[in-house]
């Protein structure tokens, strides 16, 4: 018995390895979408590649924002097996460009003309060397303050727009009972909080220097001692059961009315889609406080990594695919961002993402769009946790604002050697 | 067997025949423990981030390390969480398997129950985990809900407390396995004994601390082994209850090296961090295989 | 596992629970308290098994508005059904179903390798010692500890130049090299009080090395089989990192298709979904523990705790 079922599986994977080599024009894709509305975009992209002639491996490994997807593509590119294509975001790109692992898309890019469609924030993260090595699926806005319209208008509140406004609302929110801000305490989160505070407090000039070219002036000054400052006043506006609460868990809160704002990136959108509210109408949205011209982005890409002459092709026809304005307007549709290239028709978008196109068309006029800390999108994995490190220790302890001021340089000094 | 020279070589071959069916096993160890354990060493000097490089740096990861506050708070956990897991573990473990000793009705499904979490990994209980120790919709709440108002356990929210919510879910996943060793131990002790020392008149509670106890110490030592390694491997327990949180106070030895080596890219300190384990784990293992080992000979 | 081959070694140490006399030494009155305590362990135990169950029966919006305890208002197996085959694991639709063969084409050739090396260990090291023999037995053992997250870069790289990166011998060649320690040691001290006359005798007769193995010593390794196969396959069944980490597209197990399913970062949580998938990923361990369990303490008994 034993026996047989070792034949048998020997026989099986024998057979597999066969399949395996004969179809070669197969795209392999690591991603870290699984979620229902993520996997239905995605085929999306595969039927269009099947049209194409070419089959799609699907590589899911989902878990922390694609910590587990990461873990997978080092062991597959150290084993000499990367896959076709990988998500990766922003400055993970530029990382694996520079460890010599990417390919070239460029010749893809040049047929399709992705240089005029694509803005050119997202294009430093995709080229490298004056090569495209990756191709922008979408882009995030993570800096939205989400407010539940019933509650302000029972209590007579206009939505804030800065945040001396956002104290005192939260303030009179919380007098009446109503915990003013629906937050999970994970540190990804209290770090895209961190973001918007830094970009409110600070304007795109100072978050630029203090975050993006780790100035240790900027890093040391007194807006950053103001800025926790901002952070502690916000702790004192979250309910006590916060810590390791999940996102979606928070913005159920919103929903439900037992919190009133919370601050979310755009892909909150799909669970009050999915609880029958409007975003826009039933909960509003509006730019983090204090951040209304500027924009903080995340765009995730798809890298190609230097696969054999057999494979280019299927990785040039992948690329190609995600670009096209058919799968961009598709797929974003259904994630909640917005598309990577610009001349998307907007017809089909609901009202928040049609602001978010507005307002990174003026963002990108400005010179205000601006990678966002918080999702890989500004700095390397091992600074940005360095930062992180520090804003969750601060919002979860007693600390002083001058005191994790000290501890974020050295931090980062630290984290830069 | 007519040719002399024949049975020499055959002889020479069934002598040499168990060494040759060991190699391959201790080639693999060799190979795969021990080959990587130099290999990390050798990383833990060089200044590798994101892939492996072999830029040498010398102490400077280690340096780092100790400045480290969340390698110092997880220490500081796992010398917590060891104590308290294999101490409450044994304890329950030994505790369970004495009352289960008392000729107790459906022995069997008990046992059974009490040894299934061991059959389970975190990836599958640790949502049911995570819901069951938050006080919004977990345990607390419904107490209260039961009307039992001022009942309160909110330790997975609390930075001090967080660590002993990982004991309870570890000690929940492994005092089965450990009452089912201590089971086993006390099934093998000979019945002569019982007799002698019920004959003699000994109290219960004298009766196990003298007589079953001391010889319940194979047991106890399997047990530590097993809880050993898990206390030291403990990361999904963590991950799947509170993700290193609130802030970084959960966060063990197995969290820190896993992030920094492939999330935080810094490999070359995670890569310290692991000889820092695997000299603690030779530390406490090397001196209890020594002694278990020579007293055998 | 072996309830015909009663050997002289399994007769020796079979001292079951029902064949033995009264040890209850406790007066009568005490024994309610007694049970009262062993119920309460079972709840702990039980605890968060219920949980998951009561809640895959829920519908999803009865979740999120009801306790956590209460039991079903309407009940309802589609979580379960859409978690065995529609679910999206990924970009397909198949729910874990497919999943579980590459767990099982996984999980069952490297337990059967890894337990058959591991006896084949312990038995040289038993019944064949030779000067240095402890302590390649110690080195052996010092493998149990080695955290599986440190080793996993040296070790794509050498699955990389072994060319079975990526594939599915590839994963079971890992799991084979990290359990030989745990079998290895389990057999060795199981043999280790297993006579060695009869290993000498049978050797005066002629009988050769492995002759003596498969006739002598595999025939009556029933108990220490059973420990040690549950353990492995305990272990292997339910490891995420070797298999996140090892594995290709059509290749990847059960828990890496179940973490999927249940840590989506930006989509709609589906809790009746993942405690039904949860428990269905568990259910081949779940089995083995229920079938096995009392031959697991048995197995104990035998081998291992007498160290």
């Amino acid at each position: 018995m034993k026996k047989q079922l070792v034949l048998s599986s020997l026989a099986i994977i024998l057979s597999s390895g066969l399949t395996q080599n004969v179809l070669a024009q197969d795209v392999e894709v690591l991603h870290w979408w699984t979620s229902g509305s993520e996997a239905a975009a995605l085929n999306v992209l595969k039927d269009d590649l099947k049209s194409k002639g070419y089959g799609w491996q699907d590589m899911p490994v989902a878990g922390g924002g694609g910590e587990s997807a990461m873990t997978t593509l080092k062991a597959r590119v150290t084993g000499g097996n990367p896959p076709t294509a990988a998500q990766l975001l922003g400055v993970a790109v530029q990382d694996w460009a520079n460890e010599g692992s990417l390919g070239d898309l460029s010749s893809v890019a040049k047929a399709d003309g992705w240089d005029a469609v694509v803005p050119d924030a997202v294009k430093d993260f995709a080229i490298n060397d004056g090569k495209w090595v990756a191709v922008p699926v979408n882009i995030h806005r993570p800096n939205w303050l989400w407010v539940n319209a019933t509650i302000f208008k029972e209590n007579g509140l206009t939505p804030p727009t800065t945040w001396e406004e956002f104290n005192t609302v939260s303030n009179t929110l919380k007098a009446k009972g109503i915990t003013p801000l629906a937050h999970g305490g994970q540190p990804w989160q209290d770090l895209t909080i961190f973001d918007d505070v830094v970009l409110g407090v600070g304007g795109p000039d100072f978050y630029r220097k203090a975050i993006h070219e780790l100035d240790m002036d900027a890093l040391g000054s007194d807006t950053m001692v103001k800025v926790f400052d901002q952070m502690r006043i916000i702790r004192g506006f979250v309910d006590k059961d916060f810590s390791g609460r999940d996102w979606n868990l928070a913005t159920a809160m919103l929903i439900n009315g037992k919190a009133a704002m919370q601050l979310m990136g755009d892909w909150a959108k799909g669970e009050m889609t999915h609880a029958n509210v409007t975003p826009g109408k039933d909960i509003l949205c509006l730019p983090a406080p204090s951040t209304a011209g500027s924009f903080l982005f995340i765009s995730d890409f798809f890298a190609g990594f230097d696969v054999g002459a057999n494979d280019r092709d299927a990785q040039g026809a992948l690329a190609s695919s995600v670009l096209s304005k058919k799968f961009q307007e598709e797929f974003n549709l259904v994630k909640g961002s917005i598309p990577a290239r610009t001349d998307i028709s907007r017809t089909r978008f609901d009202a928040c993402a049609q602001k978010s196109m507005d307002d990174l068309a003026e963002a990108q006029e400005k010179g205000t769009l601006i990678g966002s800390l918080a999702h890989g999108t500004a700095q390397g994995a091992s600074v940005q946790s360095a930062i992180s490190d520090v804003v969750t220790y601060h919002f979860n302890s007693d600390i002083g604002s001058k005191e994790a001021v000290d501890i974020l340089v050295n931090a980062i000094q630290d984290a830069m050697l | 067997m007519k040719n002399r020279n024949h049975i020499g070589v055959l002889d020479r071959l069934q002598f040499q025949l168990p060494k040759i069916v060991l190699s391959p096993s201790v080639a693999i160890i060799v190979i795969f423990v021990y080959g990587f354990i130099l290999y990390t060493s050798y990383l833990s000097f060089t200044g590798s981030k994101m892939l492996p490089n072999f830029n040498w740096v010398g102490l400077q990861n280690y340096i780092t390390l100790f400045r480290s506050r969340t390698w110092d708070t997880s220490v500081t956990n796992l010398a917590i969480f060891s104590v308290l897991y294999i101490g409450i573990c044994c304890f329950i473990g030994l505790m369970l398997a004495i009352l289960l000793d008392q000729k107790i009705r459906n022995e069997g499904f008990i046992r059974i129950t009490y040894l299934y979490p061991m059959a389970l990994s975190f990836i599958v209980t640790g949502v049911a985990w995570k819901w069951i120790l938050d006080p919004g919709i977990g345990l607390e709440a419904v107490l209260q809900g039961w009307g039992w108002e001022s009942f309160s356990f909110r330790w997975i929210k609390e930075r001090d407390m967080a660590i002993y919510t990982i004991v309870i879910a570890a000690v929940w996943q492994t005092s089965g396995f450990v009452m089912a060793t201590f089971l086993a131990g006390l099934r093998g002790i000979d019945n002569e004994m019982l007799r002698a020392a019920q004959l003699d008149g000994a109290s219960t509670f004298a009766y196990y601390r003298r007589i079953v106890i001391p010889q319940l110490r194979p047991a106890f030592m399997s047990a530590f082994v097993v809880l050993a390694h898990m206390a030291i491997k403990s990361y999904d327990l963590v991950i799947a209850l509170t993700g290193g949180g609130p802030g970084n106070a959960t966060s063990m030895p197995a969290t820190f090296m896993y992030s920094y080596t492939f999330t935080r890219n810094q490999m070359g300190i995670g890569a310290a961090s692991a000889v820092m384990m695997l000299m603690t784990v030779a530390a406490i293992i090397v001196p209890y295989l020594w002694s278990e080992l020579r007293e055998k000979k | 596992m072996d309830g015909k081959q009663k050997t002289l070694i399994e007769a020796n140490t079979d001292i079951s629970a029902s064949g033995r006399k009264t040890r209850s030494i406790m007066p009568t009155f005490t024994r309610f308290s007694l049970y009262l305590i062993l119920g309460l362990f079972c709840v702990y135990y039980l605890l968060p098994l219920y949980v998951m169950v009561v809640n895959s029966f829920k519908p999803l919006p009865e979740i999120t508005s009801g306790g956590m305890v209460a039991l079903p208002i309407d009940w309802t197996i589609s979580a379960w059904q859409s978690a065995w085959s529609e679910a999206q694991i990924g970009v397909e639709a198949t729910g874990l179903k497919p999943y579980f063969i590459n767990s099982l084409l996984m999980a069952i050739p490297a337990v059967t390798i890894t337990t058959l090396l591991g006896a084949v260990n312990g038995y040289v090291l038993t019944k064949w010692t030779f000067p240095g023999a402890t302590l390649i037995f110690g080195l052996i053992l010092f493998g149990c500890f080695i955290p599986f997250q440190a080793i996993l870069i040296p070790m794509a790289s050498v699955l990389g130049r072994m060319g079975i990166a990526g594939t599915l011998p590839g994963i079971i060649f890992v799991h084979v090299v990290y359990g030989i320690s745990f079998s290895t040691l389990y057999f060795r001290n199981y043999y280790a009080s297993f006579p060695t006359e009869l290993v000498r005798a049978a050797q005066i007769d002629g009988a050769s090395f492995f002759t003596i193995f498969w006739r002598i010593m595999l025939p009556s390794s029933g108990p220490i089989a059973v420990v040690c196969i549950i353990w492995l396959f305990t272990n292997i069944w339910n490891d995420f990192l070797f298999g996140a980490s090892f594995s290709d597209f059509d290749s990847q197990p059960m828990t890496v298709a179940l973490n999927n399913l249940v840590q989506t970062s930006t989509g709609v949580k589906e809790y009746n979904v993942h405690f039904a998938g949860a428990i269905l990923a568990a259910l081949p361990t779940l089995i083995v523990y229920i079938v096995a369990g009392r031959y697991f303490v048995r197995g104990l008994m035998s081998g291992s705790v007498k160290g």
